[in-house]
């Protein structure tokens, strides 16, 4: 029987084995040294923050594994050897396949800060991660201040998850506006606006400079380029993450940042395969970037390459781009393409709407020239993902969108919607006279 | 804002003790008038017993805590022996002891308790709720801004299985167990809303009426609670009002004005409580009370049929089971309020759903095979059905499923197996609307296409026990008997992937293998074979 070989038990390497075993009988092999089952990493922060307990993390019970007959082994893979198909693992045993998929997801980027090592100081990726952070910050007796190096998702979380135990924190972002390389600039303005409703003490366009170890080898104060020192006990580390395949060096299998991968998501050698945070593309893939380090894609090159282990053999396509995120207590969905300012072509144009009072607000973009709808993004009202999706296929301009916008409203119900306010404010910007049309189950069902 | 919380627990605590303390104090002297007008409300004919009962209780001091029902239980055996002896049928004593014995509690209590209703309601009632507002109103504040607040729900002992809870846990299996079979030690309790109940039905407080205020207080309390917890979301404040307006006017008010109205129908009647949760509603007593009473009886015997014939099916397979169970229904209701702290305790394994599955369907099967014993039992007018006794069996229902199940499990266990233990497990009536709910109904939570990162929060927080997560992470569409459209799932979802909705039957179940945002023709080729 073929053994395929997972080297990782994320979403992508777990979605892959759950896949082939659906569509074979092959003998399946998951290798992790992070954990024993499958868990969400996007969760860990709840688990922090006592919402919930960790084992609620784990999507799967643990029968599971054995039920599908998919094996798991706890180990870390030292070296990979091609020629002999063969892995070997640091507590000295070795493993053969005759597939491998490389899904080793990614680790915190370190930029080499003077001091980037020392107690106190770490990233947000891993459980080990989530169990250091109970160790260093359990309080704001023994955590004073903790100050977060670097401005994106990750980062935010992380603040958010101290601030739940009431520790002071200082969050450093080398951008002028919160993520405002991916968001434009009125929604980036709203995030810095409700980072600070929340009580942290947010640096802008500030940059580390170096950590300050007390006699004990221990973070107590960082340095910014702006020559501030802040005290602090705990220095979290989220400016982004690089792909985790340092153990891949000299292994014979082509390495860029990350695994180099083609659109069937084979690296240079055969029978080895790379998915997820791990994987490069050697071209980008439409506007996509050739790494993508999100749940959502992860999952999807999980789904395509199962097919193609179990010789159906498929393309990585994916569709409409689309990702989702909270920031405290603001949540946001994309559909298609918004670009923030700093990098959006000429041809993208925007509308922006905000509520005079409360944290929502949308942003669509559009072409220039033939208005037709790029994509939107949404902050305290959810959409649907199908709509979008359809209307993005479609190619469908913005007026149409504007027409139907309350068919995409996702919020649940009696919540008070603003379609109307929105399109009386794109009538005026635009001198049409759209009227919003009703929403229509017949629509939103139907498949086109 | 500390402070006033600590004090509001304080006082909550003092109000709380003193209401359990009562139950062991105060004294009773049962004098001759009233012992006289006791067995003449108590038809009682046998002289034998009504000497005993006499020589034991008239003009004699009794505590708090003394038991009496089984010196009462002493002196009905007796007598009963004398007149079984003699062969004289008519004197038995059918009377039961706990009844007895709460009623001569009731008429012989003296001095400072029943002296005091109003200083007492206030110590107890009074405090009890104002030391839980004073704790609950701060969190306007200490929450901070609006949104789903979980915070600390497992780093506390009260919300994470901790000592707290297990108090808790400990005091309301007490309570309820004083409340279905220890009645006599509730009276004391009754003093504290005897005001309360005359005003309403004319007639001094009884244990149920008791527990009738005390779950709109509760209720009440919690509403406001749970106001303030999800004040960002209009689904939960609407649906909160609605259980709670159903409850006040339907379950309480109601029925003691129509007992007040003296009306040809006795009873207090709850028009929202549908058979089979009601299920004594066709025992044949309540039939040919129903019968008897003309004109209200007949009404109600008709819209307690099309009740659960016609209307709550049809409601279902409108707006799915949530609109009974979590905007209307009482033991929803409670779970909704008081419940709500404790909802992720619920048992998100396969395990529990094939227990459940098992025994709520048992229970349904019980009350169905039951009402067609009592129903052929009223019409044959025989108290014996295929040589089963119809009282035993109404009697085995009322005691496990009615008391103990829906009683002291069903709320008792709130801290420690969540808010819906009754609701998942037990109650006949949720087993009937969920068939609808899952084979016949245009609800379901819909799952926005690709967008869930398998966080957890919607499993954990579900108070069914439904692995929401297991549906949303294959993009598929939630429908299950169990779920009672609370809307929590969709609330506490981080990623905006749940929306409870009511939409054409075509497509409502949706499974799916690959997620949308997935190359489309892979899509199709997967999830169409
Ligand atoms: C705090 C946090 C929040 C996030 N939130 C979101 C979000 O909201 N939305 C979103 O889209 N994305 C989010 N992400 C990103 C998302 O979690 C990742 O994109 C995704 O988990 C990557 O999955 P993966 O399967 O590629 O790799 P991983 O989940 O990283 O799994 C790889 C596994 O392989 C193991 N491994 C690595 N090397 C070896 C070796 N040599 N031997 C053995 N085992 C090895 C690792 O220990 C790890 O367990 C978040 C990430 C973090 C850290
Ligand atoms: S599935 Fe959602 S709506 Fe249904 S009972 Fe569970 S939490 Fe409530
Ligand atoms: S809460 Fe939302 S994102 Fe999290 S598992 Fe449930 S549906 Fe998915």
């Amino acid at each position: 029987m073929e053994h395929i070989v997972i080297i990782g038990n994320g979403i992508a390497g777990v979605t892959a084995a759950r896949h082939i075993r659906k569509l074979s009988d092959k003998k399946i092999t998951i290798i992790s040294a992070e954990s024993d089952y499958f868990f969400s990493r996007t969760a860990l922060m709840y688990v922090y923050m006592g919402h919930m307990k960790f084992e609620h993390t784990q999507p799967y019970e643990n029968w599971f594994w054995k039920k599908n007959r998919i094996d798991l082994v706890k180990g870390f893979v030292e070296k990979v050897a091609h020629e002999q198909k063969k892995l070997f693992l640091k507590d000295g045993t070795t493993i053969t396949y005759d597939q491998l998929i490389i899904a080793t997801g990614s680790k915190p980027n370190k930029f080499g800060w003077p001091g980037q090592d020392l107690k106190g100081v770490q990233g947000l990726y891993h459980k080990q991660d989530l169990e250091l952070l109970e160790k260093n910050a359990p309080n704001n007796k023994v955590c004073k201040r903790a100050v977060i190096v670097g401005g994106g998702l990750i980062g935010i979380e992380m603040a958010e998850m101290l601030r739940t135990r009431e520790i002071p924190v200082t969050f450093l972002v080398r951008e002028k506006s919160f993520w405002n390389g991916v968001l434009p600039s009125g929604e980036s303005e709203m995030i810095n606006e409700h980072i600070l409703d929340h009580h942290i003490d947010l640096r802008l366009d500030t940059n580390l400079e170096e950590i300050i170890a007390d006699e004990n080898g221990h973070a107590k104060a960082i340095r910014t380029d702006k020559g501030d020192i802040i005290e602090c006990t705990v220095v979290g580390l989220t400016a982004g993450v690089t792909p985790n395949i340092n153990f891949l060096k000299d292994s014979g299998i082509e390495l860029g940042r990350g695994v180099k991968v083609n659109r069937f998501l084979e690296t240079n050698i055969p029978n080895i395969y790379a998915i997820g945070d791990c994987a490069e593309q050697h071209e980008a893939i439409g506007n996509r970037r050739p790494i993508e380090a999100v749940w959502y894609t992860g999952r999807m090159m999980g789904e395509t390459l199962a097919q193609t282990i179990c010789n159906n053999k498929t393309e990585y396509n994916p569709g409409h781009w689309f990702n989702s995120a909270k920031f405290f207590d603001i949540e946001y969905q994309t559909y298609g393409w918004v670009f923030s300012e700093r990098s959006k072509k000429e041809t993208e144009l925007h509308f922006h709407w905000r509520h005079s009072k409360e944290n929502i607000c949308i942003t669509i973009a559009y072409d220039a020239a033939t208005k037709e709808f790029l994509g939107i993004n949404t902050f305290g009202i959810r959409m649907r993902h199908e709509i979008f999706d359809r209307w993005l296929t479609a190619k469908k301009d913005v007026f149409y969108v504007m027409e139907y916008l309350k068919d995409a409203n996702f919020d649940p119900e009696f919540y008070k919607s603003y379609e109307n306010e929105i399109v009386v404010k794109f009538n005026s910007e635009f001198g049409t006279q759209i009227q919003p049309r009703k929403k229509s189950w017949k629509r939103i069902f139907s498949k086109a | 804002m500390k402070t006033i919380q600590n004090i509001g627990i304080t006082l909550f605590i003092i109000g709380l003790a003193i209401f359990t303390a009562l139950p062991f104090l105060g004294t009773f002297k049962l004098n001759q008038t009233t012992f006289d007008e006791l067995i003449t409300s108590q038809g009682i004919k046998s002289e034998v017993f009504i000497q005993d009962l006499k020589n034991t209780f008239v003009d004699k001091e009794f505590t708090g805590i003394q038991a009496l029902a089984p010196i009462v239980k002493g002196v009905i055996d007796n007598a009963n022996e004398v007149h079984d002896k003699n062969k004289e049928w008519g004197k038995k004593v059918y009377a039961g002891s706990g009844d007895m014995a709460t009623a001569i509690r009731k008429a012989s209590a003296y001095g400072f308790i029943p002296e005091n209703k109003g200083l007492l309601w206030l110590l107890t009632f009074g405090l009890g709720i104002i030391g839980s507002l004073m704790f609950i109103i701060p969190q306007v504040v200490t929450l901070g801004k609006k949104g789903i607040k979980n915070d600390h729900i497992y780093h506390q002992s009260s919300t994470n299985r901790g000592w707290i809870a297990w108090l808790v846990f400990i005091f309301l299996v007490s309570f309820y167990l004083v409340l279905y079979f220890k009645a006599e030690y509730a009276v004391n309790w009754t003093f504290l809303v005897d005001p309360i109940s005359e005003s309403l039905s004319g007639n001094p407080a009884g244990q149920w009426f008791v527990y009738g205020f005390m779950y709109c207080v509760v209720m009440t309390v919690m509403a406001i609670r749970m106001y303030i917890k999800y004040r960002h979301n209009v689904y939960q404040m609407v649906r909160t009002t609605s259980v709670l307006f159903f409850q006040i006017v339907f379950a309480f008010l109601i029925p003691e004005i129509m007992v007040r109205l003296q009306l040809s129908y006795s009873k207090g009647y709850d028009f929202k409580n549908a058979f089979p949760l009601d299920y004594d509603f066709f025992f044949s007593w309540n039939l040919k009370e129903l019968i008897a009473s003309g004109g209200l009886g007949m009404f109600i015997l008709v819209w307690g049929i099309v009740l659960t014939l016609v209307i709550v099916p049809v409601m279902v397979y409108f707006f799915g089971k949530r609109w009974y169970c979590s905007w209307v229904c009482g033991c929803g209701g409670l779970a909704e309020t008081l419940g709500d702290p404790y909802r992720q305790h619920s048992s998100k394994s396969l395990f529990s759903w094939k227990i459940e599955r098992w025994l709520i369907h048992g229970v349904l099967v019980f009350a169905v095979v039951m009402t067609g014993f009592t129903l052929y039992g009223f019409f044959a007018e025989t108290g014996t059905v295929l040589g089963i006794k119809v009282q035993s069996i109404m009697n085995t229902y009322s005691f496990l499923i009615g008391a103990i199940f829906a009683g002291v499990i069903g709320t008792g266990f709130y801290p420690i197996f969540g808010n819906r233990v009754w609701c998942r497990f037990g109650c006949p009536l949720a087993a009937y609307l969920g068939f609808v709910q899952r084979f016949k109904s245009r609800f379901r939570i819909t799952t926005n296409g690709g967008q869930c990162i398998s966080c957890g929060n919607c499993s954990t927080y579900c108070e069914q026990g439904i692995d929401v997560r297991a549906y949303a992470q294959k993009g598929e569409n939630i429908v299950r008997s169990s779920c009672v459209g609370c809307g929590i799932c969709s609330a506490v979802c981080p990623r905006g992937v749940l929306k409870l909705e009511n939409g054409p039957e075509e497509g409502r179940i949706n499974p799916t293998e690959i997620l949308l945002g997935n190359d489309v023709d892979l899509m199709t080729l997967v999830n169409k074979k």
